[in-house]
């Protein structure tokens, strides 16, 4: 078998996060009774005008100016014709030839590998509604809810070159996304969503093997398996000596199989041309100039500065910046109480985890920031062990009580004197004959034995520091 | 003399200063109607019900004291492209026979404001769609002049219900003469506005870049008084003109002198009707008795502007018609097995000839390897034809030309050959591929006594002087007072 190179493009659809449609005052709000947000122009009631919401355009712009794209100052927007019953007005109103985001790129990072993604383009478009097959009489009808929703769709360059690279581009995007506060990015509730389009070619072969197109996959692991599962495939095909066709593809991800749904010669012919409802879109430089300095700071450069101002390792600065709620709760605590590592160490590990299990995300949980802090405070103070801290923080996050007010209902302060400390050191060493000969032989195993027993002696409470100093002292005696 | 009779002006004047109350409008209008109705057949619905209701409201107001607008207690019927909330709207089409909209045309609002009363939807050639209402698939309206012969369209029934007296008034929409062309066949005043002066939201498009709503009246001032009341920037139609609010009744002036009028005389000499010709070259020495100045202008593109409007006008309307699937409202074929051939069938059964026609032509015209060849030259050609007039318009004030080479013609002649029927319009298109308003007035009578149009074409967003020219050339020349006998 030869080696193949795999080429990549992704196609992002990101609903904006406005208030109102795209070209109407019609609510985007997910998840309500089908139809009943919708009105004569979102449902395309004969007679009736589209008027573009300014959101849109400063959302995409915004997103734009994100991925060092050169934003137009003159964009227009087009009709894309084609029959379909969730698209009411039988065509979509999108952009051809002029669109607002043009030539971006951003960095990625695979295997500690950084690498460029050049972004084609970014443009405004409206959503088509949604249909719904009634499984008992057999009908399909139609929810028009979504119907000219705002979305942006960002065309990669197909720079990638492995799923990894694709999910990790998908992951960028994701986190500017959030960042800038214009997607809710819910995948799963199809308000982030891509195509991925993909060849392989023989390495060493200059020409790009025939493409193929896999619509709307809205979860990462749907985009690792059907870009899998078409290497796959398309290599299987070659290998056969077959031909792979340019055709539009669905992946079922529960099959873990990917199928054609149509081929290029069944495409639609779209019949693009300009929207004669709406004027070009013309922006100012100051206008594009005031949301470029209105940008928050984006992920990449808050990155660099955790590695900067906080000394994190690359890996934790990397995994805190990936999502802006993380960050800025990081960040928050960090203010608090002054400990940046074990803030990270706290949200990377069990918070995290907690978090995963529950489904939630980290401003949805009952430990406010200030609370997180605190109990940082009483680690670093020595008031509880790390050990106890973790049994504290478990009930922090069910309870959403403070750390203090658990330490103290359940007894929890540790017990730093000396001579109380001393005391159970004794007991243990003189009930653990065995264990101190080992030590003296040199099975440093004993030491920890010992400890262990100090403190399960002190239900936890005995301070670790102090108990290794004071064993050490009777041992080394 | 009859209320039915009367003008916009005389019957707003007549109401306000009590002389005359809405109710005794009504009867008149509606026992007119029942008398000429049946042989012209203007409507596709009568909203006696409604329209006698809401006088009764105005009718309270305007004895409380109120001021009712500038309209009030005028009837108007309404071309049936123009969506009225809770009235049918059909646009002549199968398609559309029980369209209900839950929705107003911002026009219909402005005139409601205004004081207007809805007496009834008036027929047309599907979509707006034709040059002699007979595309309708509804009901053949008859020139009230000849009831053997054409009202002209695609604002046919506006103009035939105006010219015999069954509406005092009319709203019609031009896309590329439908108003025009009938008020020229019917002896009425049309009068097509700049594009984006008058709000398209809520008439039913078929080209948007073209299309228009204008008045059909009995008079020059009256279409003043109807551009007063539906002009204006609308924030539901971006394409709508953010200017200053005027007041046209200010050009109703009997005064021309000095007026430059440019005549096109090699843009007319093809296949224009000898009577036509003949009515043309008189009125042009009215107007120049009258002190104008009569300019001779070049306009070297114009000619090009059927073939333009064909092109832009079909894309526009294959897209524009799209949403006619048969899914949410509107026709929906009985039998199908299958998505495609629900949306076939129904759009078989539902659209008439020269619907398929024009969707099939847009349809090609976009389709890909042809969109340069098509779509992109014509919008080049339309540059072309903008620039033209605007050249023109440095050496004069407002353009005169025929609205029409022929005058009406009889049902069937030119049904068989649409290209024939296509160039009744190659006066009037031009003046929608460059946007600009134009005005036809009653400019005469051929010798079997069918009325001639006299049409004026000014530069953009300049209603004041075309209306001051075409109010004085109907002042001094008075074919508008001449009714046909019905």
């Amino acid at each position: 078998m030869k080696d193949y190179e795999v080429i990549i493009g992704l196609e992002v659809h990101a609903e904006l996060s406005t208030n109102t449609k795209i070209y109407c005052n019609c609510t985007t709000e997910f998840g309500a009774d089908p139809n009943t947000h919708c009105c004569p122009i979102c449902t395309g009631m004969p007679g009736t005008l589209p008027v573009l919401n300014k959101k849109v355009v400063e959302y995409a712009v915004k997103m734009g100016l994100a991925t060092n794209c050169k934003i137009a100052n003159f964009s227009k927007q087009d009709r894309k014709n084609y029959y379909y019953p969730d698209l009411p007005k039988a065509y979509q109103i999108s952009q051809y030839d002029l669109p607002l985001c043009e030539n971006g790129h951003i960095d990625i990072e695979v295997d500690g590998k950084k690498k460029t993604i050049g972004i084609t383009r970014i443009h405004i478009e409206e959503d088509a509604g949604k249909l719904i097959h009634d499984a008992y009489t057999g009908d399909t009808l139609v929810d028009m809810n979504r119907c000219s929703v705002p979305l942006i769709e960002i065309v990669s360059e197909p720079d990638m070159r492995s799923a990894k690279e694709a999910v990790e581009y998908m992951q960028a995007l994701k986190s500017i996304l959030e960042y800038l506060d214009i997607c809710d990015c819910k995948m799963q509730e199809g308000s982030l969503r891509c195509d991925v389009n993909l060849s392989v070619r023989p390495v060493g072969q200059k020409e790009f093997g025939t493409r193929t197109e896999t619509k709307n996959l809205n979860s990462f692991k749907a985009i690792q398996n059907s870009i899998e599962f078409e290497i796959k495939r398309q290599i299987e095909v070659l290998e056969n000596g077959g031909t792979i066709y340019q055709e539009t593809r669905r992946f079922d991800d529960a099959k873990g199989e990917g199928y054609a749904m149509r081929t290029k010669e069944e495409a639609n012919d779209y019949r693009y041309f300009p929207e004669p409802d709406l004027a070009p879109i013309v922006l100012s430089d100051e206008y594009i100039n005031s949301i470029k300095e209105s940008l928050p700071e984006l992920p990449n450069v808050k990155k660099e500065r955790y590695l900067k101002e906080y000394n994190l390792s690359l890996y934790d600065a990397n995994i805190l910046t990936m999502s802006i709620k993380t960050a800025n709760y990081f960040e928050n605590v960090v203010k608090k109480c002054n400990n940046p590592k074990m803030v990270a160490n706290w949200i990377m590990g069990d918070f995290a985890r907690l978090l995963n299990e529950n489904d939630i995300s980290i401003d949805e949980s009952k430990i406010s920031e200030e609370n997180l802090a605190n109990l940082i405070d009483l680690i670093d103070k020595g008031t509880i062990s790390s050990k106890i801290a973790k049994t504290v923080f478990e009930e922090m996050f069910n309870t959403g009580k403070e750390a203090k007010q658990i330490v103290e209902e359940k007894g929890l302060v540790q017990i730093s004197d000396e001579g109380a400390i001393k005391e159970i050191v004794e007991k243990v060493v003189e009930n653990n004959p065995q264990s101190i000969i080992d030590y003296k032989a040199g099975r440093d195993r004993a030491l920890g034995f010992l400890v262990g027993q100090v403190m399960k002696e002190s239900k936890g409470k005995a301070n670790p520091g102090l108990v290794n100093k004071l064993l050490l002292e009777i041992l080394n005696k | 003399m009859e209320l039915y009779s009367l003008t916009v002006s005389e019957i707003a004047r007549k109401i306000k200063e009590k002389e005359i109350t809405i109710k005794e409008v009504l009867d008149s209008v509606y026992n007119r109607i029942e008398n000429v109705e049946e042989k012209v057949s203007a409507y596709v619905t009568l909203t006696k019900e409604q329209a006698y209701n809401r006088a009764t409201k105005l009718q309270e107001r305007l004895d409380n004291g109120e001021d009712i607008g500038i309209m009030g207690g005028v009837p108007i019927a309404i071309k049936d492209n123009i969506c009225t909330n809770g009235i049918k709207t059909t646009c002549s089409s199968k398609m559309l026979e029980n369209f209900v909209p839950f929705y107003d045309a911002t026009v219909i609002e402005k005139l409601e404001n205004a004081g207007a009363i809805i007496i009834g939807k008036t027929n047309m050639d599907e979509f707006a769609m034709g040059s002699s209402t007979e595309n309708s698939a509804i009901k053949k309206t008859k020139n009230p002049w000849d009831l053997e012969r054409v009202p002209g369209g695609s604002s046919g029934g506006s103009a035939a219900a105006v010219a015999c007296d069954i509406a005092p008034c009319a709203l019609g929409t031009d896309t590329g003469g439908s108003i025009r062309q009938p008020a020229s066949f019917c002896n009425v005043v049309g009068l097509k506005p700049t594009y984006g002066l008058v709000s398209r939201y809520g008439v039913v498009a078929y080209a948007s870049s073209l299309d228009q709503v204008g008045p059909l009246t009995k008079s020059v001032e009256d279409a003043a008084i109807l551009l007063n009341v539906i002009a204006g920037k609308d924030e539901k139609d971006t394409t709508s003109a953010d200017i200053p609010k005027k007041d046209y009744l200010k050009s109703i002036k009997d005064d021309i002198k000095g007026k430059k009028i440019g005549v096109p005389t090699e843009f007319i000499s093809d296949g224009i009707n000898e009577d036509v010709k003949k009515a043309y070259e008189e009125n042009l020495n009215t107007l120049k008795e009258l002190g104008a100045e009569i300019i001779e202008i070049k306009l070297d593109y114009a000619k090009y502007s059927l073939p333009t409007y064909y092109i832009i006008a079909t894309a526009e309307a294959s897209s524009n018609l799209g949403r006619y699937d048969g899914i949410r409202y509107g026709h929906r074929a009985k039998d199908f097995s299958s998505l495609d051939e629900l949306y076939v069938k129904s759009r078989t059964e539902g659209f008439g000839d020269e619907v398929k026609r024009r969707i099939m032509l847009g349809t090609y015209v976009l389709s890909s390897g042809y969109y340069d060849a098509y779509y992109k030259r014509g919008q080049k050609v339309r540059t072309l034809i903008i620039d033209d007039f605007k050249k023109a318009f440095e050496k004069c004030d407002v353009i005169a030309i025929p609205t029409t080479p022929n005058t009406s013609f009889k049902f069937g002649e030119k049904t068989s050959n649409p290209l024939e029927m296509y160039l009744e319009d190659i006066y009037t298109v031009p003046v929608n591929i460059a946007g600009l308003p134009g005005i036809s007035v009653p400019g005469g009578f051929d010798k079997n006594g069918m009325p001639i149009g006299m049409q004026f074409i000014s530069k953009a967003f300049d209603e004041e002087n075309l209306l001051q020219v075409a109010y004085t050339f109907e002042k001094n020349t008075g074919f508008n007072m001449k009714k046909p006998n019905v």
